[in-house]
């Protein structure tokens, strides 16, 4: 472990100035080349949503959407995702309104210590919007990748099959 | 000291020839790297945009090129590679987490060679060669000549892996890859088996392999089948494949399994993915991967 958190790095790496693409907005950051997409987003760009967890690509916490597909951002060099769009759980709300499955989450009581929770809600944008309506074994292996420690699964679960039927509802009166 | 990104193969391989080392997704590379198990390399060249690398197409020959970008996402629902190819997708299918699968390339999978890969026991029973390009020249290895070691090919460091090759099945052929896990997602296999299964019109075997996961320093094929030709696919063959499967394993004893456990488990795999080969040779429909059609692995 180094100053800024990046094990694995090498002083032998020099910096590059690339633009990385983030919520729609274009954010030009100064990076070695060997760091990992969560710490640019959060310790760079500011966007502190995504977390760091395992650091392992096991558990999911660092989620982010890359081209609209879930990535572990621990496990992801930033200078890959330059001229890429990247989605944090910061670009999932619609202004001041929170995203269904964030309001859905917080009705069904799927957040307790909210550590896991922005990267169970990229898998589940990315989920949904591949597949609006899963059933409930997809949607357990849509969020296979995300560790919750205080083990709400269940309630999370239930708060994306309910994101899905409202969807669905929507679609039907549309 | 550098990081480019390539958007033609000789772009690559020429960054490669300069002593780079490509980079896909960087699902080895970046979390060994920060694991501590080796150092991120010096100079990197991206391969992830270079279009060409990405298709999986059948050729006129008949046979599949799978291009080295195919992630398993990719893999898993290919309408090519589930129909004919059905192990690769069963393989593809159980990795990692939707995540690990967006990233994880197939010519990265095959090149990290290792043993307990699952995409491996597959590609080998589906006869699978691998396309390598230098700046100099191509080639083509099976994977078998591939692969000498844990985490080692013989492919030289200036060599980038840009297809994998699968052969024209025959028409009454099927094949399947299951492994014993202890969970059902970020799981890595504890053993695991493959085989590819030809029928005779009678019903009888025309030809079988079988491939083992995590039983030895690399994906192990197994050798005296060609001597069940013939053969109605019974119970008593299943359990001589089981009984040689774990004969000729040599597993070690380490965090996940004892060696012991290991050798009677990758017979139980070995024989249930020949029936189930064997199933999808004769037309029965197990959806990918068999893991969770048939309920075999970790418990809900």
């Amino acid at each position: 472990m180094n100053d800024d958190g990046v094990p694995g790095r090498s002083p032998r790496w020099t910096m590059s100035t690339v633009n990385l693409r983030v919520n729609g907005t274009t954010y030009p950051v100064t990076i070695d080349e060997g760091r990992n997409l969560v710490s640019v987003i959060r310790t760079e760009i500011g966007l502190t949503g995504t977390k760091e967890g395992c650091d392992d690509c096991e558990c999911g916490a660092c989620m982010v959407l890359i081209d609209g597909r879930p990535v572990n951002s621990c496990s992801y060099l930033a200078l890959q995702a330059q001229d890429r769009e990247i989605t944090t759980v910061e670009g999932v709300m619609n202004g001041s309104e929170l995203h269904p499955l964030q309001r859905n989450l917080l009705e069904e009581g799927g957040v307790q210590c909210g550590f896991c929770t922005p990267g169970m809600i990229m898998s589940a944008t990315a989920l949904l919007a591949a597949n609006p309506t899963p059933s409930e074994e997809q949607v357990r292996i849509g969020l296979s990748g995300n560790l919750c420690r205080c083990t709400g699964y269940a309630k999370i679960l239930a708060a994306v099959a309910r994101t899905a039927d409202e969807s669905a509802q929507e679609l039907a009166q549309a | 000291m550098s990081f480019t990104i390539a958007t033609t193969v000789d772009e690559a391989v020429a960054a490669m020839a300069a002593g780079a080392r490509p980079i896909a997704g960087g699902s080895d590379l970046v979390v060994g790297a920060r694991h501590g198990k080796f150092p991120l390399p010096t100079d990197l060249v991206a391969i992830d945009r270079i279009a060409t690398l990405r298709p999986i197409e059948t050729t006129a020959d008949g046979s599949v090129r799978v291009g080295a970008l195919a992630n398993h996402g990719e893999l898993e629902v290919n309408a090519t590679i589930v129909a004919d190819y059905t192990a690769l997708a069963d393989g593809a299918a159980l990795v990692g987490s939707p995540a690990t699968r967006n990233v994880g390339t197939l010519g990265g999978n095959v090149m990290n060679a290792s043993p307990a890969m699952d995409t491996g026991a597959p590609l080998v029973v589906l006869g699978a060669s691998v396309e390598l390009r230098s700046a100099e020249a191509t080639r083509m290895i099976t994977v078998g000549d591939l692969w000498t070691g844990p985490g080692r090919t013989s492919a030289a460091a200036n060599e980038l892996c840009i297809a994998i090759h699968l052969p024209a099945r025959s028409a009454h052929a099927g094949s399947a890859y299951l492994r014993l896990e202890y969970r059902r997602a970020m799981e890595i296999a504890v053993v695991g088996a493959a085989a590819s299964v030809a029928l005779n019109d009678d019903g009888t075997l025309a030809a079988l392999d079988v491939a083992l996961t995590a039983v030895a320093p690399m994906i192990l094929a197994v050798t005296g089948l060609s001597t069940f030709a013939g053969r109605a696919i019974d119970d008593a063959l299943l359990a001589e494949i089981a009984a040689m499967a774990a004969e000729q394993a040599t597993p070690i004893s380490d965090v996940r399994a004892s060696d012991r456990y290991r050798r009677h488990t990758v017979g139980v795999m070995a024989r249930r993915a020949v029936a189930a080969a064997a199933d999808r040779a004769r037309g029965v429909n197990i959806s990918v991967p068999v893991n969770r059609a048939q309920g075999i692995g970790a418990a809900r």
